[in-house]
């Protein structure tokens, strides 16, 4: 497959144990471009193992990984793929700009960009705070600012929207779809269900393998259910894997 | 590896450090008083002036090993590391990032030491005060480099701070503060010989009394800074940007 037209990710039959515990057994995902797709399921899923496998940070034991057509963590995905962990990765001993600066600097990425990432995520009024003295949200959002700095043709997000007001969730899931409707793509991952409403498309995680992956609508009409909690609990007992 | 990014890792280092006003003082005072204590205690007899080079060698070795590594692996602990080599930047370019700020520091630590020792201990530098300060400099900036190097292998903070008894102690107990390297029993006294903070306190020892030419002290000078190299080589080396 040509690198152009190659999905964002796609991962094959994707093993990783983490210590002696077999986190991903045989996972197969795929994420199309250009859209926003929510990687939903509890805690201790694998969410953040398969995210780690996408950057190219993870250790894995068998399985392939391709991201835009390229193996994960290949030098020119680098430039290519930003990525939130779930605790904000930003210095809290720097300011909010002082943060945006440097992270700029390592990616290459214009000037100009610390202020339209600023500007996205609502940053204006904390820009010379520390990072350390802001809100669990705010600290989140830089960590969100720093992952849209060079405008990465992938956005890999864990959890972004965890301990956000529902206003500023509102206004990251438009923010989001802004972004998808420019092109970008992107896994966004949450435990909270009602998120997922949000996503165009949805991969259901449970115990290491994806149960689902469907639209929403889609979910609910094969589920016979009227929400994706009641749709998640009906692929549970109706047998998944 | 690429220039911009070294420069701007060892900017941000330095912000960092900045923003704290304690760490600065501590890290530029410390090892100072540690010579002043060491010089009052042996105020009535002639062994500061043979021990007082080796403390110059000794405490900024230890302080700056110690405050590198312990924020290197505040950076692993944090996921900023992580994002970091996500992203294009080089493991030599954080390396040599780090390198350069905490170079800069010791730097300003060791002038301050030497300085101390000079006027206000009363050292005596048979020698030039400059080249004392160049050895003084390379010993400082060898204690940031094998802490760079240390922090790789740990995991923990725990871990760390034992890495200093394990990597530090066993060379001051060799290095001749203790007893002369050629009174030693022969397999601890060629191990002695190797380790870099040996080269150090013979270097500074040598200007302090004037019992070498400086050609030797610049041998000596030559051989840490191979040590600084290879250490920071390995450090890069050693960095994974996968983890388990």
């Amino acid at each position: 497959m040509d690198a152009s037209s190659a999905p964002a990710v796609q991962v094959t039959d994707l093993h990783v144990r983490r210590g002696s515990h077999s986190v991903l057994h045989g996972l197969h995902l795929t994420v199309p471009r250009g859209i926003v797709v929510g990687l939903i399921g509890p805690s201790g899923s694998g969410k953040t193992t398969v995210m780690r496998a996408i950057v190219g940070v993870q250790v894995i034991r068998s399985g392939t990984v391709s991201v835009l057509g390229l193996p994960a963590g290949s030098a020119p995905l680098r430039h290519r793929v930003g990525y939130v962990t779930q605790e904000a990765s930003v210095y809290d001993d720097l300011t909010v700009r002082q943060n945006l600066d440097y992270f700029r600097a390592v990616l290459g990425a214009d000037r100009a960009d610390v202020t339209r990432v600023i500007d996205a995520t609502d940053l204006g009024g904390a820009i010379g705070q520390l990072v350390g003295d802001l809100s669990g949200g705010q600290r989140s959002r830089v960590s969100l600012a720093v992952a849209l700095l060079g405008s990465p043709d992938l956005l890999v997000l864990d959890e972004p929207t965890v301990g956000l007001d529902p206003v500023l969730r509102r206004d990251l899931w438009d923010l989001f779809h802004r972004l998808a409707a420019a092109g970008t793509s992107l896994l966004v991952s949450s435990h909270v269900m009602d998120e997922a409403a949000r996503c165009d498309r949805l991969l259901l995680m449970r115990d290491g393998a994806v149960l689902a992956d469907d639209t929403p609508a889609g979910l609910l009409a094969a589920t016979g259910t009227t929400d994706i909690e009641a749709a998640f609990l009906a692929l549970i007992r109706d047998g998944g894997p | 590896m690429n220039l911009t990014r070294t420069l701007a890792t060892a900017g941000r280092v330095l912000s960092q450090i900045r923003h704290d006003p304690r760490t600065i003082v501590l890290l530029l005072v410390v090892p100072s008083l540690l010579i002043g204590l060491v010089a009052w205690i042996f105020s009535d007899t002639p062994v500061f002036d043979t021990v007082g080079p080796a403390m110059i060698a000794l405490f900024p070795f230890i302080v700056m090993f110690l405050v590198t590594s312990i924020t290197t692996l505040r950076e692993r602990r944090t996921g900023t590391l992580e994002r970091l080599l996500s992203m294009p930047l080089g493991r030599g370019d954080l390396i040599l990032g780090y390198t350069l700020a905490f170079g800069l520091l010791a730097v300003l630590q060791s002038s301050l030491a030497v300085l101390f020792a000079v006027t206000v201990c009363g050292l005596e530098i048979a020698g030039s005060v400059g080249l004392l300060l160049a050895v003084a400099v390379a010993d400082a900036i060898l204690g940031t480099t094998l802490g760079l190097l240390a922090s790789a292998f740990a995991r923990t903070e725990f871990q760390v701070v034992q890495f200093m008894p394990l990597l530090v102690f066993p060379q001051v107990l060799l290095g001749g503060i203790f007893l002369p390297r050629d009174q030693l029993p022969d397999v601890l006294q060629a191990i002695g010989d190797w380790l870099p903070l040996s080269h150090a306190i013979d270097a500074l020892t040598a200007v302090a009394s004037g019992s070498e030419d400086d050609a030797y002290v610049v041998g000596e000078l030559l051989i840490i800074l191979a040590w600084v190299v290879g250490a920071v080589l390995l450090a890069s080396l050693t960095l994974r940007r996968r983890t388990p």
